[in-house]
């Protein structure tokens, strides 16, 4: 399995009979070639290009529902409120606080689980990775309602466990405004089949080579994972680091679906995607919630170009090319 | 018990040196046993926990109201034991403590000091006499699942019209998702253009791009058009290709040998005929892996809807008639469970007859880049 290069590369397989073409050919080639990438050209112009720049022009104005007709140009007004509002870093800091209880569940669970998987102890390997898949087909809606009612502090199984093993008082996880995260966290934790899956392939893809040469060199289990399969699934690794953190930064359905985005208890879940969204749909103030999607949007490029920088240091492409 | 097994074998042998071999021999088996057996409970605990909360829905929306509330109810569904004598009298039966230990006897005389009861196992020996107060007894469970809850979810929720109207929806997008998926990844995996390369990194950045930055633009827009309350702002933008279905079935159109168009576009095929009689027919299993996914999306597909359908909930999809339906029945949970279970069915079930398509289709667009 060709497993490593990074996202972005594209070449298309190289041609038999090489050499640079031109030519009437050539240029129909590129005809064809454009007529079936259009309608994905046409879709990025109406439906990402157009909207993201008419969202960058709202954020420059006054514009509100009520006042669509006088609404006018305002420079970066909207910025300057967005540094004042209190709300806005209380709705960020819930989100990087959410986000980093989150991110090391999202990243090592499902490669504890695919190390699991793929132990050579372990029998019955298709029926377990089956089983640790499937709950992603469940529907989002439904496996919240089913893992917040586990949650549910006085019916819910987690807390009838949780007495059994003589915990006296245990906590009340989604009203509790601390307690509200690391529930969050389990009512997504069938969200890891994904990742899981990815994981479990790319060690599957690690040369067997690799490990007799490390069995030779007389290493132990911590350092074969460290010297072998760490760098050999680093790839893989990343690309759900990115999505998992282009993703943590736009959460919001979980608390929207389950208290209709009051952000109860007590603000805790008044994540920054969700006081966007009230922004937009509630509050109806287009140009605040258009500045708000700006600086979200600025803020996952700088910590997406962040992460493809720190790849230098920690990933590792076999093939060796990296750009 | 490992230990004695070799010191048996070692005791009938006469020579030291295949003793040795023997005995490493079969402490290397012994671990080799342990291990797949440690690994595997392991394993077998992890996945319980992990699918539990499946049993808690299924057991949750067989249960009664009364036991959802009831202390002491056991965790399975069950309903408080009740004995019907022969002349068709019911009583409610508890656990009395009697000098034969605790029995489950009906209660057919209440009394606040001493109350009278009938053993149901043997009716026939009469009334027995019991003192104390039968109000601090509890009572004995007895199975029995409420399928009622499932019937009136179907009602309550309106269950055909969600599920038709997100059937629908999925099926339409679809069509939308691989027509024009296959059209633009068999353009970036076949042909020269310029900008290319530029294109399909651009292609794939549009992944990391907020939502929140196309929402209300894109909303305005279709409020403008009229498409506002209907299913076409959630059908029509699967029409023009996203990032994810192309770049998993280009993965695939380049597997293909170039060979074969090749051959092909000699006798005179042009590219469309190529794609339709050569690559479509080759690539079934990533086909079906997208239109799965797409199947999968739609099933999960909530904002969208959310915003477009507010004011139409008889056009609204399954999530959003869920999440509904929580609003008014939340103080229900089997009621809730058992909307939750039928609305998991149809993704469930299509997950198991193409398990294998789908983990592959995962792998491809995580792995092989």
């Amino acid at each position: 399995m060709a497993t490593t290069a990074p996202l972005t590369s594209s070449k298309p397989a190289p041609r038999t009979g090489g050499g640079r073409r031109s030519g009437p050919l050539a240029r129909r080639e590129a005809l064809w070639g454009l007529l079936f990438i259009s309608p994905w050209i046409l879709g990025f112009f109406i439906f990402t290009l157009l909207p993201t720049l008419a969202t960058l022009g709202f954020s420059m104005t006054n514009l509100t529902l009520e006042n669509v007709s006088n609404s006018r140009f305002i420079g970066l007004e909207n910025y300057q409120r967005m540094l004042m509002d209190d709300q806005m870093w209380s709705s960020l800091r819930v989100t990087l606080v959410f986000g980093l209880i989150s991110l090391p569940v999202s990243i090592f669970l499902p490669l504890l689980l695919a190390l699991l998987m793929n132990s050579r102890h372990l029998v019955g390997t298709n029926f377990f990775r089956t089983g640790f898949y499937f709950p992603y087909i469940i529907p989002f809606v439904a496996a919240i309602f089913i893992w917040s009612a586990m949650l549910n502090p006085e019916t819910g199984w987690i807390n009838q466990a949780l007495r059994a093993i003589g915990v006296a008082n245990p906590p009340n996880w989604l009203q509790d405004t601390t307690w509200v995260y690391p529930a969050l966290v389990i009512v997504g934790i069938w969200g890891v089949g994904n990742a899981f899956l990815i994981n479990l392939a790319a060690l599957q893809g690690v040369p067997t080579e690799l490990y007799d040469a490390a069995k030779i060199d007389g290493a132990g289990p911590f350092s074969t994972f460290w010297n072998v399969t760490f760098p050999m699934v680093s790839p893989v690794i990343f690309y759900n680091l990115i999505l998992t953190v282009v993703g943590l930064f736009q959460y919001f359905t979980v608390p929207l679906v389950l208290n209709q985005g009051t952000g109860a208890p007590g603000g805790a879940t008044m994540f920054f995607n969700l006081y966007l969204y009230k922004n937009f749909f509630t509050y109806q103030n287009m140009a605040y919630g258009a500045t708000l999607a700006w600086f979200l949007f600025l803020v996952i490029l700088v910590v997406t170009m962040g992460l493809f920088w720190s790849q230098r240091f920690w990933v590792f492409y076999a093939g060796g090319d990296r750009k | 018990m490992a230990t004695t097994a070799i010191d048996k074998t070692a005791a009938d042998q006469p020579t030291a040196q295949p003793v040795t071999q023997r005995r490493t021999r079969r402490a290397i088996r012994w671990r080799e046993v342990w291990g797949k057996l440690i690994t595997t409970v392991v394993g077998a605990i992890l996945l319980f926990i992990f699918l539990v909360p499946l049993i808690y829905m299924i057991s949750t929306s067989l249960k009664t109201m009364g036991q959802m509330t009831e202390a002491g109810a056991p965790w399975y569904p069950a309903v408080p034991a009740d004995y019907t004598t022969p002349d068709g009298k019911t009583y409610p039966v508890y656990e009395v403590p009697t000098e034969n230990g605790t029995e489950d006897l009906a209660l057919v005389k209440k009394g606040r000091k001493a109350s009278e009861f009938v053993d149901p196992n043997n009716p026939e020996a009469g009334n027995i006499a019991w003192e104390g107060s039968w109000r601090a007894l509890d009572r004995p469970w007895e199975w029995s699942p409420t399928w009622q809850n499932y019937a009136d979810a179907w009602t309550q929720i309106n269950f055909p019209r969600l599920f038709l109207n997100t059937l629908a929806i999925a099926l339409f997008g679809i069509v939308g998702t691989l027509l024009s998926g296959i059209l633009v990844a068999y353009g970036f995996s076949r042909f020269r253009f310029p900008g290319s390369e530029l294109l399909f990194t651009l292609l794939i950045a549009t992944i990391f791009l907020p939502a929140a930055v196309t929402v209300v633009p894109t909303y305005t827009f279709f409020l403008a058009i009229g498409w506002v309350g209907t299913w076409l702002p959630l059908i029509v933008p699967h029409y023009f290709a996203n990032a994810y279905n192309v770049f998993l079935l280009r993965q695939y159109f380049m597997t293909i040998p170039r060979e074969i168009d090749e051959a092909a576009s000699i006798d005179g095929a042009n590219p469309l005929r190529i794609l339709i009689n050569i690559i479509v027919p080759m690539s079934t299993p990533v086909i079906i892996a997208v239109a799965l996914f797409h199947m999968v999306f739609a099933w999960n597909d909530f904002f969208a809807p959310l915003i477009y359908l507010t004011s139409k909930p008889d056009l609204q999809p399954i999530a959003v008639g869920l999440a509904r339906f929580n609003g008014i029945y939340g103080s229900k949970p089997p009621l809730i469970q058992a909307s939750a279970l039928m609305a998991s069915l149809l993704p469930i079930f299509l997950f198991f007859i193409s398990q294998r398509v789908f983990m592959q289709g995962v792998v491809v667009t995580g792995v092989e880049k």
